[in-house]
C-alpha cells in the first residue's frame, strides 16, 4: 500500500490514477494511523512552499513523513513535495522544509542566465549522475515534464540526475531510503510511469 | 535542453469528439478516450481538450469523459470552453484536467485569471485568445471568434500575464482554417512582450509549416492544431521525426 500524503496541497487525481495503473494500491490519507500501515510514502505537493510548509506542519503531517522516513520506508517527494524534503527555500522569504535531503531551493529567475523563460515548463531530458534504482527501467536521455520556478542547490552529495535549463538543473535526488524527483512522474508519459514503478518495487 | 511541443486540440461535445475524424484502426473515431491514447502513444506532448456544448448535460458528459482519460493517459490534460467562474475551474481539475484554458471568459470578467492563478497556481491559467488584424491593429474576438471586443491583443495578453496567466495561446482568425502556415507576424508580436511560454495556434496546413514557425520564431514554445492530425494528413510522429531531422529539439 503507497500513501500519498494529502494536507490539502494540489490535485491528487492523476498521481493515484498512475498508480493504480501499475497496479499498485494507493490511498490519498492525511490520516496518521494509515500513514503508518503504507510500505512507501509519497509526498506530493504544488503551489507555494511557504503555504505547504505550514499546511504540512498544521495538519502534522510533517511529523508522520519524517516518522515515516526515520523508519527506513522508501519516500518520494515529487515538484513541491521534493522541494520540501530540502533544509530551506528561498522563495517569497525563507522558510523550514522538512531537513531530510541536505540542501536548499532557491528561484530560477535570480539565479538562471537572463531571457529564460521562468517557469521552466514543458519536457526535458534526464541526465543521470548516478545509478539509482529509481532509474532501473529507464535509460539516460529520456524525457520528463516539469512545471516550476524554483529547485535544488547545495545538495551535490544527493543528486542523482539533472536536466539542462541554462544550466544543468536539480531534476532528482536521494539519499538512502528518500528521494524526490523535481518533475511529475504522473505526467511523464510511459517514462514516468516506469519511474513509479521502480519506486512501487522497492 | 527543453523541448519545443506538438499539441492535437480535441473538440469535444456531448462526450463525443467533434470534426470528422478520419483514422485507420480505431474501432471508434470520437471516442475522446481512443483518440487521446492514439496521440499520446504517437507521441503527442499534451492534449487540449475543448468543451463545445452548451448544455448542462453535456457539461456532465465532458467531465465524465475528462475523469476517463485523466485516468488512463498520463500526459498533461488543458481544458478549455465554457470557463467562466471559479467553480468551473474546480469542476475539470477534480476531474485530472492540469491546466485550464480560459477564453470568453475572462474576456467578461478578467479578475478570473488573478483570482484563478492565486488559486492554482500561474502554470494552471491558460489564457487564449482569438486575434484577427482590424485597422492595422491586432484585435480580440470574443464568443469563438463571432464578436469584436475593440481591445488590441497586445494589450489584453500583457495584461493576463501580469494577472498570472501562465501560458498563453494565440490563434489567429486570419490564418485558422486557411492552411498556409501559422501567423509568424501576430505572435512574434506577443513573443516580444511576454515571458511565459507561447502556444501558436491557427494555420497548421503540414510539417513545413511547424519548421518554419520553430525556425523564425525560436521564442514559440509549442504548436497546437486539430484537423491536421484528426485526419490523419501527417502523424505526430512523422512530424517529430521530421522536425528532428531540421535540427529542432523534440521529444521522441
Amino acid at each position: 500500500m503507497i500513501a500519498i500524503v494529502d494536507y490539502g496541497v494540489g490535485n491528487l487525481f492523476s498521481l493515484k490514477s498512475s498508480l493504480h495503473m501499475l497496479g499498485a494500491q494507493a490511498v490519498v490519507t492525511g490520516d496518521e494511523a494509515e500513514i503508518a500501515k503504507a510500505d512507501r510514502i509519497i509526498l506530493p505537493g504544488v503551489g507555494a512552499f511557504g503555504d505547504a510548509a505550514k499546511k504540512l506542519r498544521e495538519t502534522g503531517m510533517d511529523q508522520a513523513v519524517l516518522r515515516e522516513a526515520a523508519a527506513g520506508k522508501p519516500l518520494m517527494g515529487i515538484c513541491l513535495g521534493m522541494q520540501l524534503l530540502f533544509e530551506k527555500s528561498y522563495e517569497y522569504g525563507e522558510h523550514e522544509g522538512l531537513g531530510l535531503i541536505k540542501g536548499n531551493v532557491i528561484g530560477m529567475e535570480e539565479t538562471l542566465p537572463p531571457n529564460l523563460k521562468i517557469p521552466h515548463i514543458g519536457w526535458n531530458a534526464l541526465h543521470f549522475t548516478r545509478e539509482h534504482a529509481l532509474w532501473k527501467y529507464i535509460k539516460n536521455g529520456d524525457f520528463v515534464y516539469f512545471v516550476h520556478s524554483f529547485y535544488g542547490v547545495d545538495c551535490e552529495d544527493s543528486v542523482i540526475a539533472t536536466s539542462k535549463y541554462g544550466k544543468e538543473i536539480t531534476a532528482a535526488v536521494a539519499m538512502d531510503n528518500v528521494m524526490g524527483c523535481q518533475f511529475h512522474p504522473e505526467k511523464s508519459g510511459e517514462v514516468g510511469l516506469k519511474i513509479l514503478k521502480a519506486f512501487c518495487e522497492m | 535542453m527543453i523541448t519545443k511541443r506538438i499539441i492535437p486540440c480535441l473538440d469535444v461535445k456531448n462526450g463525443r469528439v467533434v470534426k470528422g475524424v478520419n483514422f485507420l484502426g480505431l474501432s471508434d473515431v470520437s471516442s475522446p478516450l481512443e483518440l487521446a491514447k492514439l496521440y499520446s502513444d504517437s507521441g503527442a506532448d499534451e492534449l487540449v481538450f475543448y468543451d463545445i456544448t452548451a448544455s448542462a448535460e453535456g457539461r456532465a458528459l465532458f467531465t465524465d469523459v475528462l475523469r476517463e482519460v485523466a485516468s488512463r493517459i498520463f500526459i498533461p490534460l488543458t481544458v478549455g470552453g465554457g470557463i467562466n467562474t471559479i467553480e468551473d475551474f474546480d469542476r475539470v481539475l477534480k476531474c485530472g484536467a492540469d491546466k485550464v484554458s480560459v477564453n470568453s471568459g475572462a474576456i467578461r470578467n478578467p479578475d478570473l485569471i488573478g483570482q484563478a492563478a492565486k488559486l492554482y497556481g500561474d502554470q494552471c491559467v491558460v489564457l487564449s485568445v482569438d486575434a484577427k488584424r482590424v485597422d492595422g491593429q491586432f484585435r480580440v474576438f470574443a464568443k469563438g471568434g463571432r464578436e469584436d471586443t475593440g481591445m488590441d491583443a497586445i494589450e489584453w495578453i500583457k495584461r493576463g500575464v501580469d494577472s498570472g496567466a501562465g501560458e498563453i495561446v494565440l490563434n489567429s482568425i486570419d490564418t485558422d482554417g486557411v492552411k498556409q502556415g501559422f501567423d509568424l507576424e501576430m505572435l512574434d508580436a506577443v513573443c516580444q512582450v511576454v515571458n511565459v511560454p507561447v502556444i501558436a495556434s491557427g494555420g497548421a496546413g503540414g510539417v513545413q509549416d511547424f519548421i518554419t514557425l520553430f525556425k523564425t520564431l525560436p521564442k514559440v514554445d509549442a504548436g497546437l492544431a486539430a484537423s491536421i492530425f484528426h485526419f490523419g494528413q501527417v502523424t505526430i510522429e512523422e512530424l517529430k521525426n521530421e522536425l528532428a531531422a531540421n535540427g529542432i529539439h523534440v521529444r521522441r
